[in-house]
């Protein structure tokens, strides 16, 4: 009995305390992302922006949040309607999955599995089903449509990201996240140049900086933003997949949007911006927690998010799709034999 | 060992149940979407047993692109499923047939591992138990079998070329759209300005 306490209980509880904490920070901070990407976007067309609830708007995600709950949820006659519900349900639960292996600072994470970045990989590949079984179940035409027009975009863009991953992969030699942020904390551009104190050479944005626009704009295609939003293009189908959802349903799909985007967001700043590293391993740079570098690094990609909804047009589909299957994955294609040749011949692989 | 056991009845429980919902489903989307659930719980028996690299290529390759595809393909489909199961149980002898076939194949390994445990690891290259599976895929797959490796690729390339050739169709006369072009249109070659008279018109 002992032996099941200490070696199955005592974890157990200790991982679930974890979760929830993850969780709950993990949902506080999305309720700030989309007040954020409500005020960026407002600022750029010299709006206000939310600013009725509580002190400058601060409480608008929770007035949100409020509203949708209390609605009553409708669900149309003809739909199919287990599928009607469980659509959202998958979206949130997959896109909150990913951040089981999501190190957020040395040694913050909940399951820190040596196949981390193919876990994110393979859980970002199978929300596409929340979208495609919302969009069938409502048995109604602009939601079918645009659940079609989503299956086609995100695994377009999928392989391109792959590639991309694979890149960073080859120089970091390992598929763990924590281990893919100490190759950048430990060697790269800045040792080759005999300056390791100088850590923001190492982070793979420099080196692979093409690789890094790759990711980023994958990253707004894969998350259905603008200017990629056709999956809910409303000048051409209504609200896209969303039409027949409301209340508590519709607000799970946008949570697990927005948690997407936050995945996504972590992510690029575990590949690309050195993970918790401090740009420069010097006092006092090194004081400050490894938490606060990486809520920063990825609150900086956010804000790239943010900008881009609020000044590119969105594209129109054929080019979209031209830009995902000819010129990306060409493009990542080439970088990953480059990148592989290069490591090789200058024996810097490792 | 009592949690892994309990885990392995779990996943190996909804796959067989999924598996035959497959089958039975009356709804093509919902057969479709059982598949998924059966691979998504085949992955969870490869992760128990080790293998989480496979189990990892299994979700991304076979359900979040192949069985996408699927789905695609049957929520397009107008499928009367009541005319499809007419004449369902004539296939029934080769359907019985075939799972037998399976059914011996599968006892012959099984029975063959039982009676010598030895036979395990003499005709492929048996995995020594360092470094991480990925490590060890890599290794073998790009060393031993790298020609079984560069053949299968070639065989996925021929199909690809077929597939694309028969879908291919040169249409004469219609108007593509030259992207490169489109953008470096500029507004000397396409804007024209006049003044035009009144009542006059151009």
């Amino acid at each position: 009995m002992a032996d099941f306490w200490s070696s199955y209980l005592w974890p157990l509880i200790i991982m679930v305390a974890q979760s929830v904490l993850l969780m709950v920070v993990l949902l506080v901070v999305i309720a700030y992302i989309l007040y954020a990407d409500r005020k960026i976007w407002a600022a750029v067309q010299l709006r206000r922006g939310p600013n009725v609830v509580g002190p400058w708007g601060l409480f608008q995600s929770f007035a949100d949040l409020l509203k949708f709950v209390l609605k009553e949820p409708v669900i149309p006659a003809g739909a199919s309607k287990g599928l009607f519900l469980l659509a959202p349900l998958i979206t949130v639960i997959l896109s909150l999955a990913a951040w089981a292996v999501m190190p957020v600072a040395q040694g913050w994470v909940i399951a820190d599995i040596n196949v981390g970045i193919l876990y994110i990989f393979a859980i970002s590949s199978l929300s596409v089903y929340g979208i495609i079984m919302g969009g069938w179940a409502s048995n109604s035409k602009y939601p079918f449509l645009a659940a079609l027009r989503s299956a086609a975009q995100m695994v377009s863009y999928e392989v391109s990201i792959g590639f991309v991953i694979i890149t960073v992969l080859l120089c970091a030699g390992s598929l763990n996240l924590s281990a893919i942020v100490h190759a950048q904390e430990t060697r790269g551009l800045a040792s080759l140049l005999g300056v390791p104190w100088l850590t923001v050479l190492n982070w793979y944005v420099i080196p692979l900086f093409p690789m890094f626009v790759i990711f980023f704009v994958s990253a707004l295609a894969e998350t259905n933003r603008p200017p990629f939003d056709l999956v809910e293009a409303e000048s051409e189908l209504v609200a896209g997949f969303m039409v027949e959802y409301g209340s508590t349903p519709y607000m799970m799909f946008m949570l697990g949007e927005y948690v997407a985007i936050a995945t996504m967001c972590a992510l690029t700043t575990i590949l690309f911006l050195g993970g918790w590293t401090a740009p420069i391993a010097l006092p006092p740079f090194t004081w400050i927690p490894g938490i606060f570098w990486f809520l920063l690094k990825a609150l900086l990609v956010f804000f790239m998010f943010a900008m881009v909804k609020a000044f590119v047009p969105r594209y129109r589909y054929d080019q979209l799709m031209r830009l995902g299957w000819k010129v990306f994955l060409p493009i990542s294609l080439f970088a990953v034999v480059a990148v592989a040749g290069f490591l090789r011949l200058t024996g810097l692989a490792p | 060992m009592v949690l892994k056991a309990l885990f392995f009845y779990l996943f190996a429980a909804v796959t067989v149940a999924s598996a035959f919902m497959v089958i039975s489903a009356r709804n093509p989307v919902h057969s479709v979407l059982f598949l998924i659930l059966a691979f998504i719980n085949a992955a969870g028996l490869f992760l128990l047993v080790g293998a989480e690299f496979l189990a990892m290529i299994l979700v991304v390759v076979y359900v979040g692109a192949v069985a996408v595809l699927f789905l695609f393909v049957v929520m397009m489909l107008d499928v009367d499923f009541v005319e499809l199961r007419q004449g369902f149980l004539q296939y029934l002898p080769i359907g019985s047939v075939l799972g037998a076939v399976l059914l011996v194949e599968l006892l012959m390994v099984l029975g063959g591992w039982a009676i010598d445990p030895g036979l395990v690891g003499k005709g492929a290259v048996p995995i020594t138990a360092t470094g991480s599976n990925i490590e060890q895929i890599g290794t073998v797959l790009y060393t031993k079998y790298v020609f079984f490796f560069q053949a299968s690729g070639l065989v996925l390339l021929v199909a690809m070329v077929g597939a694309i050739v028969l879908t291919l169709r040169h249409k004469e006369g219609v108007r593509r759209q030259d992207i490169s072009r489109q953008v470096a249109r500029g507004p000397a070659s396409s804007i024209e300005v006049v003044s035009v008279e009144t009542g006059k018109g151009l």
